[in-house]
């Protein structure tokens, strides 16, 4: 039998939860007894399910302070606007002829506002995963796998990233069950933020996360560069003009030259008579210096002066100066021609430094970026009305606004009510899943209380704000870097009554 | 440190109690004055609970042994409650009274509700999926099941109860639940006479689908998952693969046979149990109508 009251210190890697008399130890990562309040590194979180972004609590604010719950309980204390309802946790009426679990009205400025939220359940939905990379993934169209079920495909090359599509239905249900099933827990966890392994056919395999630096055949990305070669001539030439004869930027796609690129030409710089072994584009230019790789610019150049020629005699001079850098500022040399005109490396002029610094600096983190993708236009429309199509409408003509838990949702032109979301922009564990398969997301619909009325809402099933507090459980601090979503600027109305 | 709360979810008849890990939703149906003397009871019962349970905590998690005549035994009432629920279920299996405690924290609140009102005509005190009832005759109870870990709507499940059914107790245990089990059961539903032993059973009868040494399950030590576990020293599962119908099928009789053995031993009255879309149902109450279980009801269906 217990009788301390006065607990031991708590183990260095677990805090001692005092929200309860049960006291638990909570170690990182754990949750305790009555899984609401977590560890997460170091810090104690409340995580309960069906989740209120608060406005009112400053971002950063621990989220553990949560409304006190008492028969004498002030709904007052909840200021009417400042919390927005989010679809986490709320469940779902599947199917959707019953009102969604929670139509919640508020009054936002003297303006009625009604959010309508549910778990939509979503069998035809994927990601969009943006790979900050240059490195070669695999062929466009090549299957991408995880435990090696077919997932999605190599879509395509974009600026400094390589774009993958994963999921949707032909890979959700279209295929053997166990396909559907891997697809389907490769979404969750790419949108609950959870790192993945996927391999290329004929490509290369990588560790997925979002909003982390992806991992490349075991080696992880740190940067994105700062643009080719050539366009790295483009940004820089004017800092180098005067300050060092030639530079060379050396990268797996075009290596530029300065003294012959347009760039150097436009600025006055002299011929040095450089040769670059590769295939020549436009003058400055050049592709395949190398092999890609991990070395220089993406290459497997390890040693810069493999991909230079002999200097031309007739052109260069002893003692001229040349600054061999890659795309990312993360390698670099500096040489002068000796009397034989061969380059021998000096260390970098202090005059120098600033623009290698500069290439570096402007070179992003590489970042694996997932926008959830779903189709919210089907039967899930008739948990928010009587006659589906008027969401539609009241979508497109910007009556409502749509939200993933709160994040701004990308709806797509056309029909139906397709959306994007950043899930990193969205609360922690937003998704889960149906064994149909099917991932089941955060979605909410807010428009005014008379729009949600003329469009054929369930406005026997409106609750109040603090009804519905009462059964939230989980607050959060509202971020930033998202919109609110009963700002009116997100509605047409904002014309007449804004 | 947080207080026991009481919220009405609806004025007058129901009721949300929350204190640390334990959560009741408490519905009263009967004469307005009978609620309410009823709930004040309740929430007189309510608030010294866990401080009750926290102070002999390891007597709590100590494994019950029928055999051992000199083991320290629970002194506060749901401790007693407890304990009593697992004598009943000791000897072969490995059980602590805490695979009792959230039934026997619902059977306690029901029975002092009832205790200062008899006139209630029906009762019921949810803890979080472990329902202790009350019915009077006439009266009935619709519980519907919504499987949450699984909410393929043929799933769901929906039983009806009367008094004459002599039920007052349903638990749900499985890995969708918020405890620890060694079993690898999605979710066992058990109907008993009580909450309390309808916990216990569900406990163990979920403990027993399993399919030992199967690559496709993955097990930690219990310590490792929760340092304060009363399971330490057990490997609790942790992680289910995919299985083949058969191995489902497996499983499942596995705990089938356990569940059919507290049957007949009067233990239980019925039980229901799910593993990856199978589903196992046996017992003597309308055992066709339970689809399938989950870890917790929808207490909302519960009406």
């Amino acid at each position: 039998m217990s009788t301390e009251q006065t607990p031991a210190p708590a183990p260095a890697d677990k805090i001692r939860c005092e929200a309860c008399p049960v006291m638990c130890y909570i170690k990182d990562g754990r949750s305790g007894a009555c899984d609401r309040y977590a560890n997460h590194g170091g810090e104690l979180v409340r995580l309960d399910p069906f989740t209120v972004l608060d406005r009112a609590v400053e971002a950063g604010d621990k989220l553990v302070p949560f409304a006190a719950k008492g028969e004498d309980w002030d709904g007052e204390i909840l200021h009417q606007g400042n919390t927005f309802i989010t679809a986490v946790g709320a469940g779902t009426t599947y199917p959707d002829y019953k009102p969604a679990p929670f139509i919640v009205s508020q009054d936002v400025d003297g303006v009625d506002m009604v959010t309508v939220v549910t778990e939509g359940i979503f069998s035809y939905c994927g990601v969009k995963v943006k790979i900050d990379t240059d490195r070669h993934l695999g062929p466009e169209t090549n299957l991408v796998r995880a435990d090696g079920e077919a997932v999605g495909h190599v879509m395509t090359g974009e600026y400094g990233s390589q774009m993958l599509s994963l999921g949707g239905v032909h890979h959700l249900t279209g295929g053997s069950k166990k396909e559907g099933r891997v697809t389907c827990d490769t979404l969750m966890k790419l949108s609950n933020g959870e790192a993945v392994e996927l391999t290329v056919d004929e490509g290369a395999t990588l560790i997925v996360e979002a909003g982390k630096a992806p991992v490349i055949n075991g080696v992880t990305e740190e940067r994105m560069r700062v643009g080719c070669g050539s366009a790295t001539i483009g940004m820089f030439a004017q800092q180098w003009f005067g300050k060092v004869d030639d530079v060379v930027v050396v990268d797996d796609h075009i290596t530029g030259v300065l003294s012959e690129h347009q760039a150097g030409k436009v600025l006055g710089v002299e011929p040095t008579g450089i040769s670059i072994k590769g295939r020549r584009s436009t003058p400055g230019r050049y592709f395949q210096v190398a092999e890609p790789g991990t070395g220089w610019g993406g290459t497997d150049v390890s040693d810069p002066l493999t991909i230079l020629g002999d200097f031309n005699p007739k052109v260069a001079k002893p003692g001229q100066s040349l600054l061999m850098v890659s795309t990312t500022g993360e390698q670099y040399a500096y040489f002068e021609l000796d009397a034989d005109l061969k380059p021998v490396q000096q260390d970098l002029p202090e005059r120098l430094n600033v623009s290698v610094d500069r290439i570096a600096e402007n070179c992003e983190p590489a970042m694996c970026s997932v926008l959830f993708m779903g189709g919210a236009g089907g039967s899930l429309r008739a948990g928010v009305t009587e006659n589906p199509v008027r969401l539609t409408r009241s979508v497109k003509d910007a009556l409502t606004y749509v939200t993933c838990g709160g994040a701004p949702a990308y709806v797509w032109p056309g029909g139906g009510i397709t959306v994007m979301a950043d899930v990193t922009r969205m609360p922690s564990n937003s998704f889960g899943y149906v064994p149909t398969p099917a991932i089941v997301a955060p979605i909410e619909f807010t428009m005014r209380l008379t729009d949600y009325e003329a469009l054929g809402g369930h406005m026997d099933a409106v609750m109040s704000l603090p009804e519905a507090m009462e059964l939230a459980a989980r607050r959060e601090a509202s971020r930033g870097d998202i919109p609110w979503p009963m700002e009116n600027s997100h509605y047409a109305w904002r014309h007449i009554e804004g | 440190m947080n207080g026991a709360e009481a919220t009405w979810l609806t004025e007058g008849t129901r009721m949300h109690m929350h204190h640390g890990p334990i959560d009741l939703v408490i519905g009263a149906d009967g004469p307005a004055s009978a609620r309410d003397i009823a709930f004040r009871a309740g929430w007189a019962r309510f608030q010294t609970v866990l401080p009750e349970l926290v102070a002999e905590l390891p007597v709590l998690r100590t494994p019950a042994d029928p055999y051992d005549p000199v083991l320290p035994q629970p002194a506060s009432p749901v401790g007693r409650r407890m304990g009593h629920a697992v004598s009943r279920f000791a000897g072969p299996c490995f059980i602590t009274p805490m695979a009792a405690v959230a039934g026997s924290v619902a059977d306690e609140i029901r029975d002092a509700m009832l205790a200062v009102a008899p006139g209630l005509t029906r009762l019921y005190v949810n803890n979080g999926g472990d329902i202790a009832l009350h019915l009077t005759d006439g009266q009935r109870f619709r519980i519907g099941m919504a499987s949450l870990g699984d909410q393929s709507a043929q799933m769901d499940g929906v039983v009806d109860l009367t008094r004459a059914d002599g039920i007052r107790g349903i638990a749900t245990s499985g890995r969708r639940g918020r405890s620890l089990s060694l079993g690898i059961a999605d979710s066992v539903t058990v109907l008993a006479d009580n909450a309390a032993m309808a916990d216990a059973a569900a406990t163990l009868i979920a403990n027993a689908v399993d399919l030992p040494d199967h690559p496709a399950v993955r097990r930690e030590r219990a310590e490792e998952h929760d340092p304060d576990s009363d399971l330490a020293g057990q490997m609790v599962v942790v992680d289910v693969g995919p299985l083949s119908a058969p191995q489902i099928a497996g499983a499942l009789a596995s705990g089938r046979a356990r569940a059919d053995e507290f049957v007949e031993k009067g233990l239980i009255r019925g039980a229901s149990l799910l593993l990856q879309g199978q589903v196992e149902i046996c017992g003597s109450i309308a055992p066709q109508k339970i689809a399938a279980g989950s870890p917790s009801f929808r207490t909302d269906e519960v009406a």
